[in-house]
């Protein structure tokens, strides 16, 4: 008869593999608690300066890549202003907010629903996109309509080779995206004062969607994207005020017709459905002609001329040939 | 309780003047401290800016907080209050002007022309100056009622501010609401029939 002996460790003692390695941010996590615990919470800004997340792998950006717009001379936004300030509002209206909540966010498992006129609707994980695109690096400048920006490194696949590889018909012209609906971990969901209907709806028509300078990002400064600027996934396209840019992508849809955007839909007047950087196009209760580069300091404000298509109209201007901007805006 | 009572209506003031510089030292804390975030300059357009209207809120609660409390005495910190109303209004006026307008007189005109929640709060801001002059004890005796007339104006400061605030609003309304409510609240309040009025005819200010 044999007796066996119970392996001195039950399995439910036994850490998985993926927690075990997050034992540090978990060690980090409480040191910041007990810190936050200690400082108020405006001294704790600084929380958000070390760089978090995977390091990637990836090709940086080519030496001549500037001529088409992948590359610029402009200084770059440091790491900490990139995490620490931004508009995310699904996780609260401050600029820090994102920085201060999105923590909670789970990023993985993530799967993205894509369907509408395709050829390969269906839930794919996002390990299998990603398994099927080469990373690189875009050096891009960031426009926001609220007249700020960035100059951010980003890491990611142009958007074009995942739609060709997804097949969409011919019926198809344009692009719906959708950010994660979860107000469980996404606190600015559940804000009774929100006018926004979620989730967050952005789209593009198909030869936007399809140009060389839209990129879809997993990660900026080298490593993967923190959860405040739009984990696992995000859109970004350089020439369009930074809204068009949707975080945290769990959706994308071919249609015929043009999507129902979020701002668009709130604001028809302030926010069209193109949102192209235009300073000839006020924003009704704002001037576009001017932006404040970040960071600028109370000694140095740093207020640069706007640029039409944010710089990028050698390179997306045919797009537009022939359209009154100032009606499509 | 009983330190609070033994403290000098100086000593009181003297408190009062420091909490509402609070804000502002909190700022500038916050700048030596944390070196201030990308975008300090728009942080103290926001900060100025808020503060001018809850001082303006504060300054329009004490007259009902005299009558409800029975403490006619608080009479004594409205005129601080208001002044602290107008010290950050100039405050906002010269950050916007700075960091939004950055002191381009053709944009300061663009501005005030195409933007009407600026126009609004310029405004706003132009008829505070006549009541920051006038809060003195000079002017107090030699206009006489027409001080009381002229004071009468920040009734219609309160809602232009309010209006400008509320005008700014680009997805969250929590906070521009609470303004509005306690704005419709001190100015309702103020409509109400006074007792006091009824019987001695006297002027209410």
């Amino acid at each position: 008869m044999i007796i066996k002996r119970p392996t001195d460790i039950p399995s439910s003692e036994i850490t998985p593999e993926a927690i075990y390695l997050r034992r540090r941010d978990f060690m980090r996590g409480s040191l910041a608690g007990i810190a936050a615990g200690l400082l108020p919470g405006s001294l704790m800004a600084e929380d958000s300066t070390a760089p978090a997340g995977q390091a990637l792998t990836y090709s940086p950006v080519a030496a001549d890549a500037t001529d088409q717009g992948f590359d610029t001379r402009e200084a770059r936004t440091p790491y900490e202003h990139v995490t620490g300030y931004n508009n995310f509002y699904e996780f609260g209206m401050d600029k820090s907010d994102p920085a201060q909540y999105a923590g909670s966010l789970v990023t993985d498992p993530w799967s993205v629903e894509v369907s509408g006129e395709v050829e390969k609707p269906g839930a794919y994980a996002l390990e299998d996109l990603l398994a099927k695109v080469q990373l690189e690096e875009r050096i891009y400048r960031l426009r926001c309509v609220e007249a700020w920006s960035m100059v951010i490194p980003w890491v990611g696949f142009p958007l074009a080779d995942l739609i060709r590889q997804l097949g969409p018909t011919s019926r198809a012209r344009y692009v719906e995206f959708k950010t994660l609906y979860r107000p469980k971990q996404m606190r600015g969901q559940r804000s009774a004062f929100s006018t926004i209907d979620w989730p967050y709806v952005e789209g593009l028509r198909m030869d936007e969607a399809m140009h060389p300078l839209t990129l879809m990002a997993t990660g900026l400064y080298g490593r993967s994207l923190p959860n405040q600027n739009g984990a696992p996934l995000r859109l970004v396209v350089p020439w369009k005020y930074g809204f068009k840019s949707i975080k945290s992508i769990v959706s994308i849809r071919f249609t015929e017709k043009q999507p129902q955007t979020t701002w668009a839909q709130i604001a028809p007047r302030e926010y069209g459905f193109y949102a192209n950087v235009n300073p000839q196009v006020d924003h009704p209760r704002w001037s576009q002609k001017t932006e404040r580069r970040l960071p600028s300091t109370l000694f140095n404000p740093n207020r640069i001329d706007t640029q039409l298509f944010n710089g990028y109209g050698e390179q997306v201007a045919h797009l537009y040939q022939g359209m009154d901007l100032r009606k499509y805006y | 309780m009983a330190m609070a009572m033994t403290l000098s209506l100086t000593r009181k003031k003297q408190l009062l003047f420091g909490a509402s510089l609070l804000p502002l030292l909190g700022f500038v804390v916050q700048q030596l401290v944390s070196g201030g975030g990308p975008d300090p300059g728009k942080d103290l357009v926001l900060l100025t800016g808020d503060w001018t209207i809850r001082m303006l809120l504060i300054t329009l609660a004490v007259t009902p907080a005299r009558r409800l409390l029975h403490k006619p005495q608080l009479l004594a910190y409205r005129r601080m209050l208001g002044l602290f109303t107008g010290f950050y209004a100039m405050l906002h006026f010269t950050a916007v002007m700075t960091y939004v307008v950055g002191w381009n007189w053709g944009r300061f005109l663009e501005e005030f022309s195409e933007r009407p929640y600026m126009a609004v709060g310029i405004l706003a801001w132009l008829l505070l100056l006549p009541l920051i002059a006038t809060s003195n004890q000079w002017s107090l005796r030699h206009l006489r009622q027409r001080w009381n007339k002229l004071h009468k104006l920040v009734y219609v400061i309160a809602i232009l501010g309010v209006v400008h605030v509320v005008w700014l609003v680009r997805s969250n309304y929590a906070e521009a609401l609470v303004y509005a409510l306690l704005t419709l609240l001190l100015l309702g309040y103020r409509l109400l029939p006074s007792r006091t009025a009824r019987k001695h005819r006297a002027p209410v200010s």
